[in-house]
């Protein structure tokens, strides 16, 4: 399982100020704790600073790196502030994301193909946007995927965004994306998968629970990446669970080893 | 209980069927539509809106109850027209070019025509001449717009600088919202309103529009 650290992102509470008063030490501190409790990237986001983030995102990059010896997610929409930030990152960056529309596309390939870096891409295009059809999403995600690699990218650095939606608008969206994660695997067993998983308990109580419960029925289906809080002891205790009883972990080892240090007391 | 109250609860339950046959009974027993409308579905819109507020009602009940008043309304829309109801405001509402979120503003939209406005919902991706035509053509009263990306908040500015063009904007109470936007950039793009859910949004149409 790749996780993905949520918490340097200027929608959180905190973050804006950091980023704005360039302080080292409150971004190094979130990127030490993630790592300690076991992200494999540091996502970095600062697109609430529309003004400023070609040069803040660059920033950042800089110094997580600086503490931690992990690469960055370097989540952003604005190919100028993905472009600087991948100058400066040392190692295989991922970028948070890519769609099949034309523009978003075509503005974006280059800088991947250029700088090696893995590539989120999300199952929507032009054409229906965000489809609320499991079938039309796995054709979105398999279409990207041939195009991708036909463009030069290998399958295994791509990470397909399933789009998580809440359950309390729609019912069956749990579902869509349990199935556009399986369908996309059964094409392409080779792909990776990445998203959020809160979305989908928007509107309802308890999210935790829901999250939880539907990070595991994601990983039944194939989903092997996530960006959530590592700090979220909860549902890291869930996730080596879950990969112990999907045989993602050998012997268990590390699940015991979890448990000796104490990560299953939650 | 009075029928009133029994529309206003079973609608909470997202009854639909059971709604309509009251709003039925109501009418037969001569009940003018209004009272029905304002004691009996408004009411029960409001009430549950009161509990989501709370945290005591969540997104999946408001929705039932939401297609329970339009259930209702069904039964009583031509009764409405006879007695010569009239709405109480005209939104015109979209979510702005560029954004295909519709969540959070199909809430908006249901909690407002739940409060008894009309919404004039022209869905997502929407232009910033599209707004102006709609709010022209449908004489609104104000006109409502989200966006739910850092990168389309901007978007705003260009949707009332549109109104500003058109020489129009100050026919028009201007309200934005959506998970980046705060009340301080709504000011500071140049509209008048923001508001930070779906129930409050419905709240302001009573402040601005009376």
């Amino acid at each position: 399982m790749i996780i993905v650290g949520e918490k340097i992102n200027t929608s959180l509470k905190g973050v804006t100020e950091a980023v704005k008063n360039r302080d080292v030490a409150f971004i190094q501190q979130r990127a030490i704790e993630q790592v300690e409790n076991g992200a494999d990237y540091i996502d970095v986001n600062c697109g609430t600073l529309v003004n400023e983030e070609v040069e803040a995102l660059p920033w950042l990059v800089e110094t997580v790196q600086q503490a931690v010896d992990k690469p960055c997610c370097i989540d952003s929409p604005n190919p100028k502030a993905i472009e600087a930030a991948l100058k400066v990152h040392k190692g295989k960056a991922m970028v948070n994301s890519i769609t099949a529309e034309e523009n978003r596309y075509s503005e974006i390939v280059p800088l991947v193909k250029e700088y090696k870096s893995g590539i989120v891409a999300l199952v929507m295009n032009d054409e229906c946007g965000i489809s609320e059809d499991a079938a039309k999403r796995i054709e979105i995600g398999v279409g990207l995927i041939d195009r991708l690699n036909k463009d030069g990218i290998p399958i295994e650095d791509i990470y397909i965004d399933p789009l998580i939606q809440p359950i309390s608008t729609a019912s069956d969206m749990g579902i869509v994306s349990l199935e556009t994660i399986k369908g996309i695997k059964t094409t392409y067993p080779e792909v990776h998968f990445m998203c959020g998983l809160s979305n989908v308990s928007f509107g309802l109580p308890k999210r935790g629970l829901l999250n939880r419960t539907f990070l595991v029925l994601c990983m039944m289906a194939g989903l092997d990446g996530a960006i959530l809080d590592p700090g979220n002891k909860q549902m890291m205790a869930m996730i080596s669970a879950a990969k112990a009883l999907l045989n993602k972990d050998e012997y268990t080892m590390n699940y015991l080893q979890a448990f000796r240090s104490g990560l299953l007391e939650v | 209980m009075s029928l009133y109250d029994q529309i206003a609860e079973v609608l909470q339950k997202g009854q639909v069927a059971e709604v309509q046959r009251l709003v039925k009974e109501a009418l037969d027993q001569g009940l003018k539509s209004e009272g029905i409308l304002n004691e009996g579905l408004l009411k029960g819109m409001m009430d549950i809106g009161d509990r989501w507020k709370r945290n005591e009602a969540f997104v999946p009940e408001v929705l039932i109850a939401a297609r329970a008043m339009n259930g209702g309304m069904e039964v009583l829309e031509k009764a409405l027209a006879d007695e010569d109801v009239k709405p109480k405001g005209t939104v015109v509402m979209g979510t702005v070019k560029g954004d295909l979120h519709d969540i959070g503003k199909n809430l908006v939209v249901m909690m407002m025509k739940g409060a008894g406005y009309k919404v004039i919902d022209l869905g997502v991706d929407i232009p910033a001449e599209k707004f102006v035509e709609a709010a022209e053509a449908h004489q609104a009263d104000v006109v409502c717009m989200s966006a739910l990306l850092t990168t389309t908040m901007p978007y705003i500015k260009t949707v009332v600088d549109e109104f500003e063009n058109k020489g129009v904007r100050e026919k028009y109470a201007i309200m934005a919202g959506g998970a980046p936007v705060t009340e301080e950039y709504v000011k500071e793009v140049g509209g008048d309103f923001y508001t930070k859910d779906a129930v409050s949004a419905a709240d302001k149409l009573a402040e601005i529009i009376n």
